[in-house]
């Protein structure tokens, strides 16, 4: 393992980005980091831009407007650079896969670490996500 | 002097979906605000002509995740004009247990965010908190956190089961002292006073001329609420009142959310103590030709659906109007005017169903000068600390 690896995995900080969702996720993202669940107890914390994130935490469905926006965002993001797809839309588009707007699901269009399913996947889902993406990264 | 804009968004870190503001300023004054919208399409409506009716209350919940009892409630109701057919009067009551539900954590979610970004992050997680005891309480009573799947045309598809209720009783009683200690943390907060009095004044003409909707209005003085003004679900047959203030200030906006919290869970307790028994679903089963509307009164505003049928078991159009598409306006008259450190608060006061005010980036003309996000939020937080200091708190 890498060193930034070894040290990212320390307090990995988040950074979300919502790709036309319904908010749902976002929010239990939010949840996360409020007193109930408190991920900030193992060193996560929101990032306020993507150039200080070490993981990407994706929701939504990957809209037209959106999947430009995506890309230039993780051509920006720090590598490595870890993603997470969070919620049905973005693992699939869910709901939304015979959308006009929604062309492409998101793991065609960045490499993505961990999928965490659900709609929305609850706060504990999502944090067992977040912790299996650090066990995937100490095996490598 | 010289203008400056201001692009606000689209993406920025904290929640909610995207959308892109621009701001045109003077020295630190607002003069101009422009909205552009389309990061979130999905194209719901569309889709919602491929699938049949009972699908749709699915496909609608997602339109919004803190409306999704809203747009299920409109649309069935929609479909519900169209035969038309009244639902039988314990899922009236269920329907409306799980949509005053909604409005208490809708309103303490904002309640939150307000006070993030107004440098009170006590507020915020004291208010996120308390959010999650009324998750639990959907969770007990439909299943799940969000997206409660209650809703189908002609009932709902589960009920309430009677040992539950008294647990529910007991778990809403025990929110009530906190969120009092919340109401008091706000409302008699003079820092908080100072921050929002007087700030984002929507006076009464302007909320009437912008057709403004929900707690946005009747903050300003509009009593405009549908529950009252064409009472669906079980409004008509309990006892509680519509929250008017007149100022149509920030303050008052956080008020009218404050205290409707408490009609909410006055509401519930007496939907679930005097729950009627008999059938929840009228098992419907062909939607004849013919066209429905169905509003309804959201944590937001009103939420409108106009539903077309040709007799087959899909709509042929569907419409939705959701409450912040009326209330996005009004920033004409409130954001206009003031300073961009106050502009994040008056952005968040309509609750819109995206927070955009997080990821700012402040450009003059020139391209000297750059704020992103977090500098904004904290420029408004510094406001407060400064007026804090100032009072002697």
């Amino acid at each position: 393992m890498s060193l930034k690896l070894k040290a990212l995995l320390k307090s990995p900080w988040v950074f979300h980005l919502s790709t036309g969702s319904c908010n749902n996720c976002d929010i239990e993202i939010l949840d996360c980091l409020t007193p109930r669940f408190d991920i900030e107890r193992f060193g996560m914390l929101l990032a306020p831009s993507i150039k200080h994130a070490d993981v990407l935490l994706i929701t939504g469905s990957c809209n037209r407007q959106s999947v430009v926006r995506l890309k230039r965002l993780y051509e920006q993001a720090p590598k490595p650079c870890l993603v997470v797809a969070i919620g049905e839309c973005s693992l699939s588009r869910g709901m939304f896969i015979h959308s006009y707007n929604c062309p492409l699901p998101l793991d065609k269009i960045i490499p993505v670490d961990v999928y965490i399913p659900g709609c929305p996947p609850k706060p504990e889902a999502i944090i067992a996500g977040v912790v299996k993406l650090i066990e995937k990264i100490k095996k490598k | 002097m010289g203008r400056t804009i201001v692009p606000i968004g689209p993406y920025h870190p904290l929640q909610e979906e995207p959308e892109f503001f621009t701001l045109t300023v003077e020295g630190e004054t607002v003069v101009d605000i422009d909205v552009q919208l389309g990061y979130n399409h999905r194209g719901i409506e569309k889709l919602s002509e491929s699938k049949s009716f009972d699908q749709t209350t699915f496909l609608v919940e997602r339109i919004c995740g803190i409306c999704s009892t809203s747009h299920p409630f409109a649309c069935t109701r929609a479909v519900e004009d169209i035969i038309p057919v009244e639902v039988p009067e314990r899922a009236k009551y269920i329907r409306t247990i799980i949509a005053e539900g909604e409005r208490i954590h809708s309103h303490l979610l904002w309640l939150g965010l307000a006070g993030h970004f107004l440098g009170y992050n006590t507020v915020y997680m004291w208010a996120w908190k308390l959010r999650e005891e009324i998750l639990d309480v959907m969770e007990i009573l439909s299943g799940n956190r969000n997206n409660y799947a209650m809703f189908k045309p002609g009932g709902v598809r589960r009920d309430i089961k009677t040992e539950d209720i008294t647990g529910v009783i007991e778990k809403i009683d025990s929110i009530v002292p906190t969120l009092e200690m919340l109401k008091k943390a706000v409302i008699d907060d003079p820092v908080l006073h100072a921050r929002t009095k007087g700030i984002g004044i929507l006076s009464k003409e302007e909320a009437i001329n912008f057709s403004a909707l929900g707690p946005t209005a009747r903050a300003s003085g509009v009593a405009r609420d549908v529950r009252k003004d064409s009472p669906y679900g079980a409004y008509d047959k309990i006892g509680w009142k519509m929250i008017v203030t007149q100022n149509g200030d920030v303050f008052d906006k956080a008020v009218v959310r404050i205290l409707e919290t408490f009609e909410s869970i006055k509401i519930i307790k007496y939907c679930l103590l005097n729950l009627p028994a008999g059938e929840i679903d009228l098992k419907l089963k062909n939607i004849p030709a013919g066209e429905g509307i169905g509003h309804i009164e959201a944590p937001r505003g009103e939420t409108f659906h106009y539903i077309r049928s040709d007799g087959t078991n899909r709509p042929v159009r569907h419409k939705v109007r959701a409450p912040t598409f009326m209330n996005l306006p009004t920033y004409k008259a409130t954001v206009v005017g003031e300073t961009i450190s106050d502009a994040t608060i008056i952005l968040a006061a309509i609750d819109p169903c995206y927070c955009c005010t997080e990821r700012m980036a402040v450009r003059t003309t020139k391209g000297k000068k750059l704020y992103n996000g977090e500098e904004l939020v904290k420029l408004s937080q510094a406001k407060t600390e400064k007026l804090r200091k100032k009072m002697g708190y």
